[in-house]
């Protein structure tokens, strides 16, 4: 049995029915972690005492009867910067190398109460800042598809632990393309959540407007289950909305029968690599004669968006990782004073990236910048708003690439930032706009897959599973298998 | 001197009176061991994320109500932006943008003339924590503590217009703020305990110009006297500076109490805050309604009270004042007025014995052990004729100390005054008939030498006769 490519609620049954423990599962995805690991690096830090005596707990719960969640027994890893009360969350970065939380993220405590097993915590661009895991100050992770490509990022090792069979399902974060850039380089499904539907507490923040965490999973079920499990209210986070929960499992509907999909001609430029671009026209091809309705859409603004992103992003990374100084966690570097303290901490504390997005938000926040680069970055995304919401008022969901190629080379873009950034201009729109939006693969160009995005309403994640389980049940272009590992 | 007019802007940090800090649950109580109340929140660890208190917005709308401000209905805070250890996040949340409270004002008293203060603005923000250094700075120390229990406490900071002229108006705008704010219930406004914090911006310019003078930015002042007498010196200093042809420097100064100066503290190189929207918290959106709900519980203020102590009871002007400065003070008068009718005696002893002990000894009316209860027994004593006034203070200050019943105090201390006309009668045949001189002086028309014959009786007495009594009687003896 390949226990590491099976779904959530495949596994889940297996245990439901007795015919796997949730300690076997475990030790089959810890021996999986240790025969790809070395090659692979998916994981800061494995685990695996956390995640067998949780198992054995959850064996004990089922033993006796007790009534278990579907994510109960199921092994799963979240990225580095959730919180994990007492184990190691470093934000793959120098300065949080000895971090451990006394708190849970609030996701992971809805992970504990669901009995999900945790294996451990996944690799990222440091501090979410990246596309491709490159500036995790650790090491990179590679793509199960092709060893010198890259995974995606910020979140590419929650990516890779899935597409590679080290966990069930993930969760990452997403500012800009974090999870769905990932997803659709590793050929998994990802999603990004309304903003506000998940709770931030205990994500540490990269940029607070656009933060949002969401799941990496294997197929559009386990999706709906995940989402059922991590959404809902918090009141101890103020960006908590407190909308209703639906169930989620029951937008799980094969038809899409008169569905409007918008297709904004503006993601479909002389950027995008046009066997991404023909495999995007197959799906459009595809959803037509599924009975959807698609039709182009201008959104005209929508050049603007990646600056406008990566000046807001930016500046609310500068400020929320002022914290980082020495004085209370984390790195500190001796000096002769605290100014100096201060700096030599943050000097080596901070890999390139991070420091240069600092320089950036500090430089658009200053005085003099402030209202030419961050107030005219907010009216851009008023405007972005404005677009979609035009959009919206025609079309039930938007259908983009999730990517304007597939995963480029480990190095690659590394030397250059602006491409780097350009890569997500596919994503960055929608953490503007505080919509959710579906990553889901769709075949393989060149051996490497290719992803779809497609955008729906705010707390209109049901449209979004209604469509990617429609696909996933009428192609079979949703569930590319890595040639290695697997 | 008078060449030149000051020009003073006050900027008062007060914080509130919330049991819990401004976004998270930490207790506020002052004085606990240091980094005892604190959380991830409030210690900015990664991840954290904050709930605005709402008894913090209550209390800054109640704040700017009796500050005579507008009402800000959709408000939001924002990052003020800079590096210090004591702030655990690298940025203050304050409200920078839009203050919960704009453009009021405070009605001031100076030699009788009334003069209005306007005030810019009045917004919350969080309370950095608390060092303390080895040494004399940051700098210079060579290790320094931080205390985190002040960290994310609530404060409002109440920023007035550049339109104070001098120390003593300093001196009444802040009298007036405290007892504003005590009143309202929105601040213990303790000076010493750091609940209220004063830094002054002080320039000067030639008198009938217009154009604001290079200003210094004065602070550790302890009290609001240091704040009158700070601004009082750097008026000076800073007309020297102008008459020897030089010019202010703009910097930070520091308040030397001992040595009654100011001293340069650091020049001030306008940090950059890069100030912007706080992201995670949502903006405060306020009705008209939840504000005129909080109006209603705004109990009489001291204006108020003042007028009611002047018309209803006949007080004199300036007694309703000192009584109406301090909520204790004004309501240990009501409370005695309730058992003890005769408002303006109970004003004298307020005035004189209580306020003269309570400053002697330095503390607050909570910490002194004598009642409003207390009192009116006591001048129910006097009235009677049981003691004498003199008496009565004696037994005023043992209340004051132990807080006894003066009916007690008077048994315990023998103090009981003698009116018995039968055993005074007695006595004075026997003064009568041991002093003929001064009876014969009397009756020459000597009509002074009474007062050494009823010093007499006082002291065959040993003082506890009733000498108006004593008085009447001598005299009707000695005219028989």
């Amino acid at each position: 049995m390949q226990l590491h490519t099976l779904s959530v609620h495949q596994l889940s049954e297996l245990m439901e029915r007795k015919e796997l423990s949730s300690e076997e599962l475990t030790r089959a995805y810890l021996d999986q972690i240790s025969q790809v690991e070395d090659e692979i690096r998916a994981f800061v830090t494995v685990t695996e005492d956390i995640a067998l005596a949780q198992a054995r707990a959850v064996d004990g719960k089922r033993a006796r009867g007790q009534e278990l969640s579907p994510l109960a027994g199921i092994p799963v890893a979240v990225s580095d910067n959730i919180c994990t009360e007492g184990v190691k969350t470093t934000c793959a970065s120098a300065m949080l190398d000895n971090f451990i939380p006394p708190y849970d993220a609030a996701v992971a405590v809805r992970l504990k109460r669901a009995d999900a097993v945790l294996m451990g915590k996944c690799n990222m661009d440091e501090f979410g800042m990246g596309a491709s895991t490159e500036t995790s100050a650790f090491f990179c992770t590679k793509n199960p598809f092709d060893p010198a490509a890259v995974p995606g990022g910020a979140s590419g090792g929650a990516a890779v632990a899935v597409a590679a069979g080290e966990a069930a399902f993930t969760l990452g974060s997403d500012t800009g393309g974090d999870i769905r850039q990932p997803a659709a380089f590793c050929g998994v499904i990802g999603l990004k959540p309304t903003y506000g539907f998940v709770s931030r507490t205990g994500l540490i923040s990269c940029a607070s407007s656009l933060d949002q965490i969401g799941p990496f999973t294997r197929d559009m079920t386990d999706l709906a289950l995940i989402l059922n499990t991590i959404c809902g209210h918090d009141a101890a986070d103020s960006t908590s909305v407190s909308e209703n929960v639906p169930d989620f499992k029951k937008s799980l509907v094969n038809d899409i029968k008169g569905l409007r999909i918008g297709l904004p001609k503006e993601f479909f430029g002389t950027g995008t690599d046009p066997r991404v671009a023909a495999k995007v026209q197959e799906a459009v091809c595809k959803l037509e004669e599924l009975g959807a309705i698609c039709e182009e859409v201008a959104m005209p603004h929508t050049e603007y968006a990646l600056p406008a992103h990566y000046i807001i992003s930016s500046a609310e990374a500068s400020s929320n990782l002022a914290r980082y100084d020495g004085v209370r966690y984390g790195l500190r570097v001796e000096a002769e004073d605290v100014l100096s303290m201060f700096r030599k901490t943050r000097s080596q504390g901070f890999g390139a990236e991070v420091k240069r997005r600092i320089m950036l938000g500090t430089h658009a926040l200053s005085t003099g910048n402030y209202n030419d680069y961050y107030v005219k970055a907010l009216k851009v995304r008023t405007l972005v708003k404005q677009d979609f919401a035009r959009a919206f008022e025609k079309f039930d969901c938007l259908l983009t690439p999730a990517s304007l190629a597939t995963a480029f080379k480990t190095g690659e873009k590394a030397g250059d930032s602006l491409a780097m950034y350009q890569s997500s201009a596919c994503t960055t729109p929608v953490n503007l706009v505080g919509v959710p939006a579906l990553s889901l693969p769709f075949g393989l160009v060149d051996g490497l897959p290719v992803g779809l995005q497609v955008i729906a309403r705010h707390f209109e994640e049901g449209t979004l599973l209604r469509v990617g389980y429609t696909l996933e049940q009428n192609t079979d272009q949703t569930r590319p298998k890595p040639g290695l590992f697997l | 001197m008078s060449n030149y007019e000051a020009v003073i802007g006050l900027e008062v940090h007060v914080e509130l009176k919330t049991h819990t800090k401004l976004f998270c649950g930490c207790s506020t109580e002052f004085g606990k061991e240091p980094n005892t109340q604190v959380c991830p929140v409030c210690l900015g660890l990664p991840g954290s994320t904050g709930v605005l208190n709402k008894k913090v917005v209550e209390l800054a709308v109640k704040a700017g109500l009796v500050l005579n401000c507008k009402i800000g209905t959709y408000t939001w805070f924002d990052r003020k932006n800079y590096y210090y250890p004591d702030l655990p996040k690298g940025f203050q949340i304050s409200q920078v943008f839009r203050p919960i409270a704009y453009k009021g004002y405070l009605d001031i008293d100076i030699n009788g003339q009334n003069k209005r203060i306007n005030i810019t603005r009045a917004h919350i923000e969080e309370d950095p924590g608390k060092l303390i250094h080895s040494g004399g700075s940051i700098m210079t120390s060579h290790y320094s503590y931080v205390d985190y229990n002040r960290s994310g406490m609530p404060l409002i900071e109440i920023v007035s217009e550049p339109e104070i002229h001098s120390g003593e108006e300093a001196g009444a705008y802040l009298e007036k703020l405290k007892a504003n704010l005590e009143y309202a219930g929105v601040s213990d406004v303790k000076m010493e305990q750091g609940s209220l914090r004063c830094d002054a911006n002080v320039s000067v310019r030639p008198v009938g110009t217009t154009a604001l003078g290079t200003k210094t930015e004065i602070k550790n002042m302890n009290s609001f006297r240091a704040v009158q007498r700070a601004i009082e010196y750097e008026v000076e200093r800073q007309i020297e500076v102008l008459e020897d042809g030089d010019r202010v420097i703009q910097e930070t100064r520091g308040w030397d109490e001992n040595r009654g100066i100011t001293l340069s503290m650091r020049n001030k190189e306008n940090p950059d805050y890069r100030c912007f929207i706080e992201h995670e918290l949502p903006p405060i959106e306020l009705t008209p309604e939840w504000i005129a709900d909080v109006k209603g519980t705004i109990p009489e203020l001291p204006d108020a009270r003042r007028k009611r102590l002047v018309e209803e009871h006949g007080l004199p002007d300036y007694d309703a004042g000192v009584i109406t400065s301090s909520l204790a003070l004004a309501e240990f008068f009501d409370a005695a007025l309730k058992k003890y009718p005769d408002a303006k005696t109970i004003s004298n002893w307020i005035m004189g014995e209580l306020l003269r002990l309570l400053n002697a000894r330095n503390m607050e009316l909570s910490e002194a052990k004598i009642t409003p209860d207390g009192l009116a027994a006591l001048l129910e004593l006097i009235e009677k004729g049981s003691i004498s006034n003199k008496m009565g203070k004696e037994v005023f200050e043992v209340m004051f100390e132990e807080g006894k019943d003066p009916g007690q105090i008077v048994k315990e201390k023998g103090l009981s005054q003698i009116s018995d006309e039968g055993q005074l009668s007695r006595i004075i045949d026997e003064v009568i008939a041991k002093n003929p001189k001064s009876v014969a002086d009397f009756q020459s028309g000597k009509k002074q030498a009474v007062g050494f014959l009823v010093g007499q009786v006082m002291k065959a007495t040993k003082g506890q006769a009733n000498p108006g009594v004593v008085n009447a009687m001598l005299r009707e003896k000695l005219a028989q």
